[in-house]
């Protein structure tokens, strides 16, 4: 639906150099890069804001790259939402309703309906700057909404929440992409990436440099800078179960359990879990790790850290290790090994 | 800020800001103090003086507002874009206020007179520039205009950018996004520039003398009784103008006060 080809701007000190990704129908489309790399910029220009050097933006097998900012129906949504303070927030959800030829109480439905769907019903006769951030990003994705936008552009829309809030948020951007909202998200944060994501682009030095899905970019990163930057090698799709023992959960995935120390609620959700926290050892140890595998060496990668093992334990964990360690085990391809983590180690992000 | 001790240095600033202010002060009071009320009644009662003050109030809103419609909306694009030589109108725009005021209005009596082609094609219409209430105007407003460009200017740039963007990415045209959020929102800064504006239009000596003597604006019969009568005459309309310009200010400060808007 979306296609950025080879989007190129200069600005100043920093450079877009060649951007070029797609995103289909539907959608939700994060782009992670650190603080910097222009992920602002980029959206601007897709919307139209900002005029690219070269390259081309495709919208529904229409060239768009020149198109007239207000032709476009691409909601930008930005950081700090930039409500205008002068305005209610009805008026503001309004402001974005297209066409002169609607009614005022087709309007006034709309705008109802409108935060309804965000959850900010009670909000319409209060002031931006009365509104805590939550309260603000979600009037701000109402007004984008009520554009009626063929893709919404998020910049960075959990960055200046508290987790109670931030926690509503992913919530309700989720519930937007499942009515048939397609997203492109950016942030900095690989968390937001892994819980909201259906596609995931990692963008260094003005280029998106992988693409795809959550599993392919985060269990294969293509260079060491993506290894790095995503930060987490080991990531689980699973159910956390209801009943803990002594705060202990039983989280499920493809059919292992894994025992987490976790205060979340129970339910669908992801599990993360650092390399460097995974121990391995040629016996069954009695330590304080909860979790205890055997599984089978697949592969081993020297990395700017140390070395990576990866076991096939029922799913497949990275493990890094010193060259000390991989010396001390002999570790091998095809070699079985005990590979375990404490409970406190793991960490799980409802969905 | 944090309470800090205060320093004697801190002290002989005090000291010196009082002695500022008695300076601004002293003059002001001791004229209205010299001036009995039934002077001023007798000044107020004055058709001449009347007439004067109506005339300066009159024109002097009329240069603010005719020459707003202009200067607004360059202020704004003073604030939004960069052009080439941009400092250089930035520069031109503060002229009027660094030139001789008798200077600008012997420039302006040149372009204005009636041999010239503005003078002259302004007559076809009815209009004198020279010995007219347009010419006072014309007089007023340049030299006057850099205080509205300048405040209008600082208000629009206070407006974050990205709240006009934001109107734009949501459909808006670039009309509809400068009257409905640049506007509203720099909408203080515009007016304290239109006040200043105003203020220095119907204060104007220099430049009106030279255009218009006649019909005679309130600073030109002062200076007309002072060098007719003396001190004495020129006391009472000089505080009588004072406090009707005083009470307009008030009036309008009281009317434009809005809602102070958080920008986030």
């Amino acid at each position: 639906m979306l296609s950025v080809d080879a989007l190129q701007k200069r600005l100043g000190d920093f450079a877009m150099r060649d951007v070029s990704f797609d995103v289909a129908e539907g959608d939700y489309f994060v782009l992670l890069g650190a603080s910097g790399v222009g992920k602002t910029v980029l959206l601007e220009t897709l919307a139209g804001l900002v005029v690219p050097d070269g390259g081309r933006i495709v919208l529904d097998g229409a060239d768009i790259t020149a198109t007239r900012i207000q032709k476009r129906r691409m909601a930008l949504v930005y950081q700090d939402q930039a409500l205008f303070p002068h305005m209610s927030v009805k008026r503001n959800i309004a402001y974005g309703l297209p066409g002169s030829s609607w009614s005022r109480r087709r309007a006034h439905e709309t705008v109802e309906a409108l935060a309804a769907t965000v959850g900010a019903s009670g909000l319409l006769h209060r002031h931006p700057g009365t509104l805590s951030g939550g309260e603000a990003q979600r009037v701000a994705l109402a007004r984008a909404l009520a554009t009626q936008p063929r893709c919404l552009l998020l910049d960075e829309p959990l960055a200046f929440l508290d987790a109670r809030a931030r926690g509503r948020m992913r919530g309700l951007l989720r519930a937007l992409n499942r009515q048939g909202h397609t997203m492109v998200h950016v942030t900095h944060d690989y968390e937001e990436a892994l819980s909201l994501a259906s596609h995931v682009g990692i963008m260094e030095n003005g280029r998106v440099v992988q693409t795809g899905t959550p599993t392919e970019v985060f269990h294969h990163p293509k260079s060491e800078f993506v290894a790095q930057f995503v930060g987490i090698r080991n990531f689980f799709h699973g159910t956390l179960e209801p009943t803990p023992e002594d705060g202990i959960h039983r989280f499920i995935t493809h059919g292992l359990a894994l025992h987490i120390a976790t205060n979340a609620q129970p339910g669908p959700g992801s599990l993360i879990l650092r390399s460097e926290d995974i121990t391995l050892s040629q016996t069954r140890t009695d330590m304080s790790a909860q979790n205890s595998f055997l599984g089978t060496v697949v592969d081993i990668a020297p990395s700017a850290r140390g070395v990576e093992v990866i076991i096939d334990i029922g799913v497949e964990v990275a493990a890094l290790v010193t060259e000390r360690a991989v010396e001390h085990f002999h570790l091998h391809c095809g070699q079985k090994i005990w590979a375990g983590f404490k409970a406190t180690a793991a960490r799980f992000i409802e969905e | 800020m944090p309470r800090s001790r205060n320093e004697p240095l801190h002290w002989l600033f005090a000291v010196l800001g009082g002695l500022v202010l008695l300076f601004i002060i002293a003059p002001l009071a001791g004229m209205a103090l010299d001036t009995s009320f039934p002077e001023l009644a007798e000044t107020a009662r004055d058709p001449e003086v009347r007439q004067s003050i109506g005339l300066t109030l009159w024109t002097s809103m009329a240069a603010t507002l005719l020459l707003s419609v202009a200067a607004i909306p360059f202020a704004w694009l003073l604030a939004r874009k960069d052009f080439p030589l941009k400092h250089l109108v930035s520069a031109i725009v503060d002229v009027p206020v660094v030139i001789p005021h008798p200077a600008a209005g012997i420039a302006l009596l040149g372009i204005l007179s009636r041999d010239s082609f503005a003078g002259r094609t302004a007559e076809r219409f009815g209009i004198e520039f020279v010995g007219g209430p347009a010419g006072i105007v014309v007089a007023m407003a340049f030299v006057s205009l850099p205080f509205l460009i300048n405040a209008a200017r600082d208000g629009f740039a206070a407006v974050p950018e990205r709240i006009e963007r934001a109107a734009l990415n949501l459909g808006a045209s670039p009309t509809r996004v400068f009257f409905t959020v640049s506007l509203p929102l720099a909408w203080r800064g515009i007016v304290s520039g239109l006040v200043m504006m105003w203020a220095r239009g119907l204060s104007e000596f220099g430049a009106v003398v030279v255009i218009a003597y006649h019909p005679i604006v309130t600073p030109v019969l002062i200076y007309e009784r002072f060098g007719a009568f003396g001190l004495k005459y020129a006391q009472p309309i000089s505080v009588l103008f004072i406090l009707v310009c005083l009470a307009f200010f008030v009036v309008i400060r009281i009317l434009t006060r809005r809602q102070d808007h958080v920008v986030r």
